[in-house]
């Protein structure tokens, strides 16, 4: 029999009811208090709604200031409201009721910060989803080293590989394919490593993911300052792979050249997202792997390769955090910097908690993170008073907030980071 | 070894300290074999795994030199050649970086010349300031693991040290150098041990396991500086984002004249080292707090508080992190600037298990960290050798320390009768 999907069951406590709804009706509260009070009737907040470089021109959204905000506030208390009041609140929506409660106050935040100026919407979207690219694909590489119970904490390490293989080989055969495949072999190479040394040698799984995270800042950084620096023009000038067009879609206004008109890592992002995604959840081996991630004695007495399952899944995972460090080279900027993803990895690490081990959760989060990136460079131009290191902080703390179960428990598989011995 | 010296002035008399190792192995089912072989047992896996890290440290150096392809295309012996030379500049160029060229110092020494005894000397002291942040980030990270805690977080903890420490270092005015000084160092020591606090508490309370913690908490803290030295700390005469010179009173006295900056933060590392050893061994509150790491269950059943145990652990940790970053802003920079510290919190685990997470392992681990890396200054410098050949040197030690089975195999030795090497943490969902 095919692995029938196992119908998750959606325990909602009551105090988590309250908690959620609470919090609907205080970012509704927050609103009225801290934008609405400070805007005055009259002034209009303009939303642009044409990306940079795009030739069609878009009309400009204009509202004014004051009615929305004053508009979003009401729906956030009302949800939050009917969150508390109804028998079980919104049930197993409570998260996508929570994902609009969010989206709805960071549009108020918007149309505050931007009253009596403009700003770019488009643009913002458009970097929210750049940013969110490698985000998105170093979380799904931990989910796919975690849900077989391996942690992996060198995402970081694998996409500075990624990346600076990428640019080195792509620079070097002068093509990029061969660029990117370099770049997710090299990171799947040190998925070996990590899966030989905390899989067969049972080592401390943390230990291991930094002991590759050292190599691979020293490895990159020594072949480009020996090589890359030096020779840039021949070395480490592979390009960037051209965005593509999707015929008619792309013609969409607003969201056609947002979401349709991106290179190949946009789309292998959402590809590998929908099949790591049906991969877990419906097919035979996406069983196996949570199953040897809960309770791999378990699923050993079920004759499941608990060693193999997981070698696959960390050199999968691995090869999917190389494809994601590549991006930062062939796939954005067209060149190698030494340590040039910058934690990138670890905010994936938090992203990939923050959605709770699975897939379009990543997503979610990489969303929300990268949207915070793209919105911290902007403050400064908006002139609002919140410093942006601020907003660069959020996402960690709101990590910490998750995992301390305050607004809803994470699901940690239970086997995460304990190593597999066989009796006997 | 450089490291005798100072170590027989201030750690624990001699006798003390082969206890220590003695105590370690003892704590290990094998007691059979005689002393001295216990010891061999002891620091073989670790000492071979430096050996075996430094031979691949070669491999790499080698067939990065772009004139070893050169000389191979003309004969093999000429492509050997090659190849040993290119190793014997870098590492001699270590050598001499790290610990200073014997022929200077002789040829200073008898000229009697002060200023060129300094410089000839001056290699071998700065080996012992870069080594300084690293005994303490050892330790922190070594009492983490005593704790049954996975201290990840040393960096940020380090940072929010050196911020407390530079802040009480150029905002208060007109103390005295013996209060001063003493005041900023515990002020890193707690920055430290408030960046520690949070996620032990959170571990402690909620069972959130503390690495994810506390590497959110190293991104919380890098952000931190960045804002307070593009704001309320930010030097006024500048544009750079850089904090205000810290007071002269508040800086750990430095022993020699110039260019040596061998200063007096290097002794409280050394006391500090012991003051761990004596709280961890010899004290009730060490022993449950190491009964917390070693068994929580037991501990609970024997009446000690996992608790507070796990949170005093984190605390402390982050306090001993605290005073790396305090001793760098008042003993060598005498400012805070943005990225001041590289990579401390990463190497603190390495040096952390290099040691056996034992105070007096910690402290020749860090050691030769320290030299390490002041060396390979000097390797890049006379080489060409990029510093970060010794990330990728001490990657492979933390790969061997951490695999013992992979040294073991190279070397054929055997294995030990059991356990001694088992897992240092739980799983990973804490609990």
């Amino acid at each position: 029999m095919a692995t029938v999907a196992i119908k998750r069951v959606e325990h909602v406590s009551p105090t988590r009811q309250w908690v959620i709804g609470l919090l609907f009706i205080l970012l509704g509260v927050a609103i009225w208090f801290l934008f609405s009070q400070s805007v005055e009737t009259g002034i209009l907040t303009k939303f642009g709604m044409t990306i940079g470089g795009s030739t069609a021109k878009i009309p400009d959204i204009i509202i004014p200031t004051l009615t929305a905000l004053n508009t979003l506030a009401i729906i956030c208390i009302l949800l939050g409201i009917v969150q508390i009041a109804k028998p079980g609140g919104f049930g197993r929506y409570t998260n996508w009721v929570l994902a609009l409660v969010a989206g709805l106050f960071i549009l108020a935040f918007l149309a505050w910060a931007a009253a009596g100026k403009s700003i770019n919407l488009a643009g913002l979207i458009n970097t929210t989803l750049l940013k969110a690219v490698p985000l998105t694909l170093g979380a799904m590489s931990g989910i796919l080293c975690e849900r077989s119970g391996v942690v992996n904490i060198a995402i970081e390490g694998m996409m500075l590989m990624g990346a600076m293989m990428g640019a080195l080989v792509g620079s070097v055969t002068g093509n990029l394919w061969m660029g990117m495949l370099a770049g997710v072999l090299s990171a799947a190479l040190l998925g070996l490593v990590h899966g030989v040394l905390s899989i067969k040698y049972a080592t401390d799984q943390i230990i291991s993911g930094t002991a590759i995270n050292i190599f691979s800042i020293g490895m990159t950084s020594y072949i480009s300052a020996k090589f890359m620096q030096p020779f840039q023009t021949t070395l480490n000038n592979p390009g960037v792979f051209p965005p593509i067009e999707i015929p008619v879609l792309s013609q969409i206004p607003v969201l056609g050249p947002i979401l349709f008109k991106q290179n190949i890592f946009f789309y292998g992002m959402f590809i590998l997202l929908v099949v790591i995604h049906f991969g877990l959840y419906y097919t035979r081996w996406g069983l196996r792997v949570r199953s040897v991630g809960e309770h791999p004695r378990a699923a050993d007495t079920l004759g499941i390769n608990v060693f193999r399952t997981r070698y696959i899944a960390v050199l999968l995972g691995s090869m999917v955090a190389g494809f994601g460090g590549a991006y930062f080279t062939i796939g954005s900027v067209g060149g190698f910097d030494e340590v040039m993803t910058a934690g990138r990895g670890f905010i994936s690490l938090a992203a990939m908690i923050f959605g709770n081990w699975n897939p379009f959760g990543a997503l979610g989060a990489g969303l929300l993170f990268g949207f915070a990136d793209s919105l911290a460079s902007r403050m400064a131009i908006l002139g609002v008073k919140i410093p942006s290191e601020f907003l660069l902080m959020a996402p960690y703390i709101a990590t910490m907030v998750v995992l301390a179960g305050v607004v809803g428990r994470s699901r940690v598989p239970a086997a995460d980071g304990v190593p597999y011995k066989k009796e006997g | 070894m450089s490291d005798e010296k100072p170590k027989a002035q201030e750690s624990p008399p001699k006798k003390d300290a082969g206890q220590i190792f003695i105590e370690e192995v003892t704590e290990g089912p094998g007691r059979q074999s005689a002393g001295w072989r216990r010891i061999l047992n002891v620091i073989a896996v670790p000492v071979l795994a430096i050996f075996t890290g430094l031979v691949l440290g070669a491999v790499v150096i080698i067939f990065t030199n772009l004139a070893l392809y050169e000389a191979l295309k003309v004969s093999i012996p000429d492509g050997l050649k090659v190849a040993w030379d290119s190793v014997a500049v870098a590492y001699g160029a270590l050598f001499t970086g790290a610990f200073g060229s014997p022929q200077q110092m002789v040829a200073a020494i008898s000229s009697g010349d002060l200023v060129a005894i300094r410089q000839a000397f001056y290699p071998f002291f700065e080996s012992l300031v870069a080594a300084t942040p690293y005994i303490f980030g050892g330790l922190s990270v070594a009492l983490g693991f005593r704790v049954g805690l996975f201290n990840i977080g040393a960096e940020g903890q380090l940072f929010m040290g050196a911020i407390f420490a530079t802040y009480v270092g150029y905002s208060i005015t007109g103390l005295p150098l013996f209060i001063h000084m003493p005041l900023a160092f515990l002020a890193g020591a707690l920055g430290g041990a408030l960046w520690g606090f949070i996620p032990g508490f959170l571990k402690a309370k909620t069972g959130a396991h503390e690495v994810i913690n506390t590497i959110m908490m190293n991104y919380i803290a890098f952000r931190l500086s960045d804002w307070l030295l593009n704001g309320p700390m930010k030097r006024p005469e500048t544009f750079n984002p850089v904090s205000p010179m810290i007071e002269a009173t508040a800086r750990l006295p430095r022993l020699f004249g110039d260019p040596i900056r061998f200063h007096f933060g290097f002794f409280i590392a050394l006391f500090v080292t012991w003051l761990v050893y004596w709280f961890l061994w010899k004290t009730k509150w060490g022993f449950s707090l190491r009964m917390v790491g070693s068994n929580p269950r037991a501990a609970r059943y024997a009446g000690a508080s996992v608790f507070i145990g796990i949170i005093m652990g984190m605390t402390l940790a982050g306090a001993l992190a605290g005073m790396a970053g305090g001793n760098e802003v008042l003993g060598v920079n005498y400012n805070l600037a943005m990225a001041f510290s590289s990579g401390y919190g990463f190497d603190s685990i390495a040096i952390a298990l290099l040691g056996k997470s034992h105070p007096l392992g910690v402290l020749l681990s860090a050691l030769l960290f320290g030299a390490l890396r002041n060396g390979a200054t000097n390797m890049q410098l006379k080489a060409g050798i990029p510093i970060d050949i010794i990330s990728i040197m001490q990657a492979l030690i933390l790969v061997f320390i951490a695999a013992p089975a992979i040294i073991r195999t190279i070397y054929r030795l055997r294995a030990p009768a059991e356990g001694d090497e088992g897992a240092l943490l739980t799983s990973w969902g804490g609990g």
